[in-house]
């Protein structure tokens, strides 16, 4: 006897009222058809609700990442929908797990690979102090080599902390300014890690 | 074949070469004098009985309250036949750490003799590239010998109070 497949029987209108949420309006001038708004502000709201991460997993953190991206978590509700596993196509490095000081030059250079604008998240403790492993073999801190835009605590952080994270880096770029990447003090830091 | 006469017959070939036969946990341990360990390994390889062909083992001990003998290399040996292992040591000088090395007579030493380089700075006497293998390149001490602490010593956040160095 087949079992009845009641979902399928009787359809369910889609409940979409009310709760389809959609990204608020920036800070503008409104009138009757038009709207006007910086322009910097429409290119953030832009940018930052379609990141493309590029996922830098070396340890445990990375089984963290796995479950915010897949279903239950969801990172894709926040526009991250589409990792990428290229530096020259993504804006955001997420830095996952423990990284050894012979990993450091090669981390170095994935984040050379990256176009501007590219933000640096430092997941779980490792990455952003080297956590327990106080050792002669590993990267006390990703900051030593690449500068790092948002550090999520944890060891390793729930998934909610990376979630929490990503809306961080959301908020950074989401607020930034078209002269940011061209300034002195931008140039300073990168100078600082030796970067031109 | 059991490990006393292995013991009788490693005696015979060498006499008072071989030394500080023990038995931890059921394993045959003993050790030589450094210029012999080649000889012995060579003698361990080719006797047709003992067949000590395949060297699953080869790493360093620091004893820095040893004088004269501060670093210990080791050999696990295996007879794949009878399923038989031993340990052999030999000691060096801190010093001038300078011992022979056994990649003539097995292949899988190479990569161990680097590692115990990198580690302890044994210098092996005729290895064909005896360079680093799991630390940075840049690296300018040998970790794992007792005078160096294990944690990072160039960080500055990592204090007493919070983490109990």
């Amino acid at each position: 006897m087949t079992r009845p497949v009641r979902f399928n029987v009787n359809t369910v209108p889609a409940d979409t009222k009310n709760h389809i949420s959609v990204v608020d309006m920036p800070e503008g001038h409104t009138g009757d058809g038009f709207f006007a708004t910086k322009l910097s502000d429409a290119v953030g709201l832009a940018r930052k609700n379609s990141m493309w991460p590029l996922p830098f997993a070396t340890s445990c953190c990375g089984i963290e990442f796995m479950a915010t991206m897949a279903s239950h978590y969801d990172l894709a509700r926040f526009g991250a929908e589409r990792l990428g596993f290229s530096p020259r196509q993504c804006d955001l490095l997420m830095v996952m797990g423990t990284i050894a000081k012979k990993m450091g030059p090669i981390l170095k250079q994935v984040y050379l690979q990256m176009a501007e604008p590219r933000w640096v998240m430092a997941v779980g403790a490792c990455a952003a102090s080297g956590g327990i492993f106080d050792s002669y073999s590993v990267l006390q801190g990703i900051d030593q080599i690449i500068p790092v835009d948002v550090y999520v605590p944890g060891c390793p952080p729930r998934p909610e902390g990376i979630l929490d994270g990503f809306m961080r880096i959301q908020d950074l770029v989401g607020e930034e300014s078209f002269r940011r990447r061209n300034g002195e003090q931008y140039k300073e830091l990168m100078q600082s890690y030796g970067i031109k | 074949m059991d490990n006393g006469y292995i013991k009788q017959r490693l005696q015979q070939q060498f006499h008072d070469g071989v030394s500080n036969f023990e038995e931890p946990y059921g394993m045959l341990t003993f050790e030589s004098p450094k210029d012999l360990n080649l000889k012995l390994l060579q003698f361990l390889f080719d006797d047709p009985e003992l067949r000590f062909q395949f060297l699953t083992d080869l790493t360093a001990v620091h004893y820095p309250d040893q004088k004269g003998r501060e670093l210990a290399v080791v050999y696990h040996l295996h007879n794949l036949v009878d399923n038989i292992r031993i340990r052999y040591k030999v000691f060096t000088d801190i010093e001038k750490p300078d011992v022979f090395t056994a990649t003539k007579l097995y292949s899988s030493a190479n990569w161990m003799e680097r590692e115990t380089y990198d580690f302890y700075g044994v210098n092996f006497v005729g290895h064909p590239n005896l360079i680093r293998i799991l630390n940075v390149d840049e690296m300018n001490y040998f970790p794992m010998r007792k005078e160096f602490p294990l944690e990072d010593q160039t960080r500055i956040d990592k204090d007493d109070q919070m983490f109990g160095r």
